[in-house]
């Protein structure tokens, strides 16, 4: 793999993780508990599906094929994704999504403040413009862990449930593959096991200001930066693509 | 879940530096960092505001409504509080 295939794939692949995530939290607006939240989140998700254009933008140029957002979000196949496991993963109840946002969010702004610093200028602009919004995001979700897991005997122990059920899936943002290697090399691009570091002692105190106890790392699930998706998957892109898929080019 | 609806808050928003903050609405939370970040999402997705207030709109007190004629009906015959009778000077284009 050459240094432009990295960049593309690199590129692609932050798109990919936005997207995948800001569709799971477009599934629940008009089904949350609380007016003020369903505002949040559905700002948050467009905020996601925002960053997927500009990402998904970038990469159509860099492709040359006169792909624009639209095909790489509609018109790929289901292993062509290159998402996290982590943010395919069902929305279940409020908790769930919440320690999912926490987990990916944390990591997230940590390589967006590193992807700032990137030798590709387009890289770096975007990320400038997202980790504001992120910066925000992780506020908010850290604050809701913090009151879930510190509240009543209820929330305490379905969150606890939450973080356990999901941290298998956190291994994979920190393993780095050809892509991510030759990104770090050839544009100064971030270093994962760096990240790890501060991400594993962010989460360590916010674990721990919840009063919940830190997961074991004993199995970790991999696949999703490769194209191999969960079950799960297939159907959410059905849904996400069954329009275009249906009636090519529509728009309006 | 219960039925039981977390406390309210009035919302001020300063639309940009130097003006004052003004009354945008109301919003529900269970406490003040909640309040603030409930005001935010929904009051200033439209870039708004440069600041916030929030406060609990059980800490606000309100004059009453049966009261409005002892309140306010007389200030309305004394128009000499009113900065009307003054000789503007030439050429003051702003007072």
């Amino acid at each position: 793999m050459n240094k432009e295939q990295a960049l593309l794939a690199y590129v692609t692949r932050l798109g990919d993780n936005a997207l995948v995530l800001g569709q799971r939290m477009v599934e629940v607006v008009a089904a949350y508990p609380e007016l003020e939240e369903e505002l949040a989140n559905a700002n948050f998700a467009l905020d996601f599906i925002g960053q997927a254009r500009m990402f998904y933008s970038y990469a159509g140029e860099l492709e040359g094929k006169g792909h624009d957002e639209d095909d790489f979000a509609f018109l790929r196949d289901e292993n062509e994704f290159k998402h996290f496991l982590l943010l395919e993963q069902p929305n279940g109840h409020f908790g769930d999504s919440i320690a999912k946002l926490l987990l990916f969010e944390s990591f997230y702004l940590l390589l967006l403040e590193a992807l700032t610093h990137c030798a590709d200028e387009r890289v770096a602009e975007i990320a400038v413009r997202a980790q504001k919004e992120i910066r925000y995001h992780l506020r908010h979700n850290t604050q809701w862990f913090v009151r879930l897991g510190d509240g009543t005997d209820e929330s305490h122990q379905r969150v606890q449930t939450s973080l356990d059920q999901l941290w298998q899936f956190t291994g994979e943002m920190f393993a780095p593959d050809e892509i991510d290697n030759i990104f770090e090399a050839e544009f100064d691009g971030p270093d994962l096991f760096k990240i790890r570091e501060t991400w594993q002692a962010n989460i360590a105190a916010i674990v721990a200001e919840a009063t919940l106890l830190l997961p074991d790392d004993d199995h970790m699930a991999s696949g999703g930066k490769q194209g191999r998706h969960s079950e799960h998957f297939g159907y959410m892109i059905a849904e996400m693509q069954y329009l275009q898929r249906t009636h090519a080019g529509a728009s309006w | 879940m219960t039925d039981k609806e977390w406390p309210l808050y009035e919302v001020f928003i300063r639309s940009k530096s130097g003006l004052s903050h003004r009354h945008a609405g109301s919003i529900h939370a269970a406490d003040d960092q909640m309040a603030l970040d409930a005001a935010r999402d929904t009051y200033t997705r439209r870039s708004e505001g440069v600041s916030i207030w929030v406060v609990r709109s059980s800490q606000s007190v309100a004059s009453d409504p049966a009261e409005t004629a002892a309140f306010f009906e007389p200030a309305e015959d004394k128009i000499y509080r009113h900065p009307t009778f003054y000789e503007m000077p030439d050429g003051v284009e702003n007072l």
